[in-house]
């Protein structure tokens, strides 16, 4: 094999570590670590409504990152996520709570609507050429105007637990006895499952990373390009919509034209997680793992008695950190 | 004849692996224009770049003006009055004419720049050359004829003594040759030295006084045009010795039918009514000078790029390609020149490049097969002899030729029978070339139909049953291999029509 380049070292060599991805081993390490630290140095963080609280915060972001996920690895971006969430689950708690429809419709419609404007973008960017950073900020921005304008400005409450029409909340949570156990983790989980598969195992998957890594060459292989592109933007738009379902079980009122910056925390975990900006390489687990992080940080920060602003310069350095390894290792390959 | 004011002697230039110069002679006179002429990679360019000082020689003598010069940055060598009309304009687009004439040299008054000064002088260098171009255009809004205006007038601005165009007319339509021309001799009889470097033989003949012919790296040697006919010069530019054994008659049985039949294809400026065939089992070789409009071509057909007009017929049969979708489904494979741009993935696998043109055939419901994708790809790389360490591997750390082969593979899995090389052994080593002819010529053995673009004469003698000759977007000669010499494929490569 004279011709084969070697490069890497001994831990990039480990057939453990290239099946996994190097950058995902050290995150999750970075996870454990972090975790270990909080439960040492506070004995109130190791209690388990502190566990639940991480998770229940963490579903939206986790949600909005796995379908961005898909649009970082085209090389693209989806900003309209953060107004979305909120927007789709303001429209669609204002089709229960005022327009007097059953939860199911207004679950529906926060998916329909994350779906629309997912395709909205996806003919943006990938029939129309529009540079995804601009298409999606316009979206961004509209469906902040849309959310706002449906619900009068005013802020939305979906109905809540105790309520004939509060099961919904149930999805993410469930009390039996004293207890309340975090069932929505199991849907994130299972959602993580599929799309890892989805990105892994399907064609769908393989043209999505092939055209983040190499979009002329795969168009010159006579794979339709453009379909493939789209759903990217459509995945997003989906998962948007399950994130807005998420949202508004989370919290008891939804604000109208809010939203704004909760895509770049998601966008942030995508990225922690080892989701190359440049495209054509991610992963949905790296993914959960970097939003985890940033959700350890926010809610463990305070129990050492750092206030929570030192989470946004932390995730700022973590960045930094990750995004670094990404750069170097692209380097080498070049 | 004017006085010698530029003598370039015994210039060397290697780069790794790469003897570019070898001992290049070159003498610019007063009052003069002086063609440099050679095939592509003949050596040219890079000897102008050492001129200007954007690369620096590793032996020789540049005498310039009396004194010997080097000059260490193309600043250098304007600052003493040589400057290049480039090929490729280098205007910024949103400033305004004057503003890219006078660029890094901007005239000051307090501080600020004085655009009134600027604007006047602009004028001034107009008015000299006979043109009406208005300095504050912007440069975007002007035509590729006039921004070359722009780029002589930014030349005569720095006091140039003596002026490089290179391939000035590529881009020109017939009315701003002529306009160009008049200003060449305009600058002649001012006395200005003038090297001019282009392909078209009777442009040469026209504005060039003498023709200095190189070749691969070498110098040939120099002609008075007027005493020398297109023939004298295209000898100089080809009369290599061929040491691969060239094909001497086509390998295609007679009555071979047609697998590819192209009419009239026409795709903007570079593909002007080209028709051929191929037929089953041959190598069609294009042939032809840079720009010839050879790639192009093939894109049009690939459906890479929209054509306006031509029709496409397979094994008889009318088709229509609008996109590579449907040309890989008529199965057409293209094998770029840029295989790292327009071929691989090269951050993925060599399996997952193999099955890149047809998936779904590797697929077990919704998901992907990866054991059958490892098998079929193991299979080719095993028929091919591609080295690998593995079907896992990434393509990114294979070698030229084996990246090659994996392009190869990608379109033997579609199971395409007519494939499109372009430039296929660019950048590939020599041992690997030998291997990719010998697999290309198996391949056409086997029923395969090949179109090799290639500007390699030695190859396309080597390779071609039978040679399409392109030039500036027009087919300028079809020859068979029996008949093809260096001689007459340059003679229809530099031919005009």
């Amino acid at each position: 094999m004279s011709n084969e380049k070697k490069n890497g070292n001994a831990f990039t060599n480990n057939p453990i570590v290239r099946a996994v991805g190097a950058q995902r081993i050290v995150v999750l390490i970075a996870l454990i670590v972090l975790f270990a630290f909080f439960c040492i140095k506070s004995p109130a963080f190791r209690s388990y409504p502190t566990l639940l609280s991480i998770l229940g915060y963490s579903y939206y972001i986790t949600l909005m990152a796995i379908g961005v996920t898909f649009c970082l690895i085209t090389a693209g971006v989806d900003l309209s996520i953060g107004t979305g969430t909120v927007a789709y689950s303001l429209i669609g708690g204002y089709c229960v709570v005022t327009l007097g429809m059953p939860i199911g419709v207004g679950m529906l419609v926060t998916i329909l609507l994350g779906l629309i404007f997912g395709t909205l973008n996806g003919t943006m960017v990938a029939v129309f050429d529009l540079p995804p950073f601009i298409a999606t900020l316009c979206t961004m921005m509209i469906v902040r105007g849309v959310g706002s304008i449906v619900s009068g400005g005013m802020s939305v409450t979906w109905p809540s637990v105790g309520t004939p029409q509060g099961w919904f909340r149930s999805i993410f949570r469930i009390q039996i006895g004293e207890t309340m156990y975090p069932i929505g983790f199991l849907w994130i989980i299972l959602l993580i499952v599929i799309m890892t598969i989805v990105l892994n195992k399907t064609k769908l998957g393989r043209y999505i990373i092939a055209i983040g890594s190499n979009k002329e060459a795969t168009r010159l292989s006579g794979v339709k390009v453009v379909k493939y592109h789209m759903a990217a933007y459509i995945i997003s738009g989906f998962f948007t919509g399950l994130a807005g379902i998420a949202y508004a079980a989370t919290f008891q009122a939804i604000a109208a034209a809010g939203g704004a910056g909760l895509e770049l925390d998601a966008i942030a975990g995508a990225i922690i997680g080892g989701t190359s900006m440049t495209g054509g390489s991610g992963s949905i687990v790296g993914t959960l793992i970097g939003v985890f992080i940033m959700s350890m940080l926010k809610t463990g920060l305070p129990y050492i008695g750092l206030q929570a602003n030192w989470q946004q310069i932390i995730t700022g350095v973590i960045l930094i950190i990750a995004v670094g390894v990404d750069v170097i290792k692209n380097k080498k390959l070049a | 004849m004017g006085e010698v004011i530029l003598t370039m002697k015994g210039i060397d230039k290697s780069f790794p692996g790469v003897h570019a110069l070898d001992h290049v002679d070159l003498e610019v006179r007063k009052g003069e224009v002086m063609a440099l002429m050679g095939e592509n990679g003949a050596g040219k360019s890079t000897l102008m770049k050492v001129l200007t000082g954007i690369y620096t020689k590793d032996s020789g003598t540049i005498t310039y003006e009396g004194r010997e010069v080097t000059f260490t940055s193309p600043r250098e060598a304007q600052d003493a009055g040589i400057v290049i009309v480039h090929q490729e304009l280098n205007m910024v687009n949103h400033l305004t004419v004057a503003q890219n004439i006078f660029i890094g040299r901007e005239p000051m008054a307090g501080g600020l720049i004085d655009d009134g000064k600027m604007i006047s002088e602009s004028k001034k260098l107009f008015d000299l050359l006979g043109i009406s171009i208005d300095p504050k255009e912007n440069m975007g809004r002007l035509t590729v004829g006039m921004q070359q205006m722009c780029e002589i007038a930014k030349a005569i601005s720095h006091d140039a003594k003596v002026i490089i165009f290179d391939e000035p007319s590529a881009a020109l339509t017939e009315a701003e040759i002529e306009q160009l021309f008049k200003i060449i001799r305009d600058l002649r009889s001012k006395g200005l030295g003038i090297v001019y470097i282009s392909h078209r033989m009777d442009e040469i003949k026209q504005i060039t006084d003498r023709v200095t012919v190189m070749r691969d790296g070498g110098y040939v040697g120099t002609l008075i045009t007027k005493d020398s006919t297109k023939e004298d010069i295209i000898k100089m530019m080809v009369g290599r010795t061929i040491y691969e054994d060239p094909k001497t008659a086509s390998a295609v049985p007679k009555g071979a039918p047609v697998v590819l039949k192209v009419e009239n294809l026409n795709a903007g400026r570079m593909v002007q009514n080209v028709s051929f065939e191929l037929h089953k089992g041959e190598i069609l070789g294009f042939s032809g000078l840079m720009g010839a409009g050879r790639t192009e071509t093939a894109r049009a057909i690939f459906g890479a790029d929209p054509k306006q007009s031509g029709d496409i017929y397979i094994n008889g049969q009318k088709v229509e390609i609008k996109n590579p979708q449907d040309a890989v489904r008529c199965g057409i494979g293209y094998l770029s020149e840029d295989r790292k741009r327009y071929g691989l993935v090269v951050q993925k696998t060599v399996a997952e490049n193999s099955t890149m043109a047809c998936l779904e055939e590797y697929m077990s419901g919704p998901f992907i097969n990866k054991k059958k994708e490892q098998e079929i790809s193991q299979k080719y790389v095993e028929e091919l002899k591609t080295k690998t360490p593995g079907v896992d591997q990434f393509v990114v750390n294979l070698s030229g030729g084996n990246q090659q082969k994996v392009v190869i593979a990608k379109w033997l899995i579609k199971n395409c029978d007519i494939l499109i090389f372009d430039e296929p052994t660019r950048g590939i080593d020599v041992g690997a070339k030998s291997e990719i002819y010998h697999l290309m010529s198996e391949l056409a053995k086997e029923g395969k139909s090949i179109i090799m673009i290639s500007s390699e004469m030695t190859e396309i003698l080597r390779m071609s049953d039978r040679i399409l000759v392109m030039c500036e977007g027009k087919k300028t000669g079809e020859i068979n291999i029996e008949e093809a010499t260096q001689e007459n494929i340059m003679h229809a490569a530099t031919l005009r029509k």
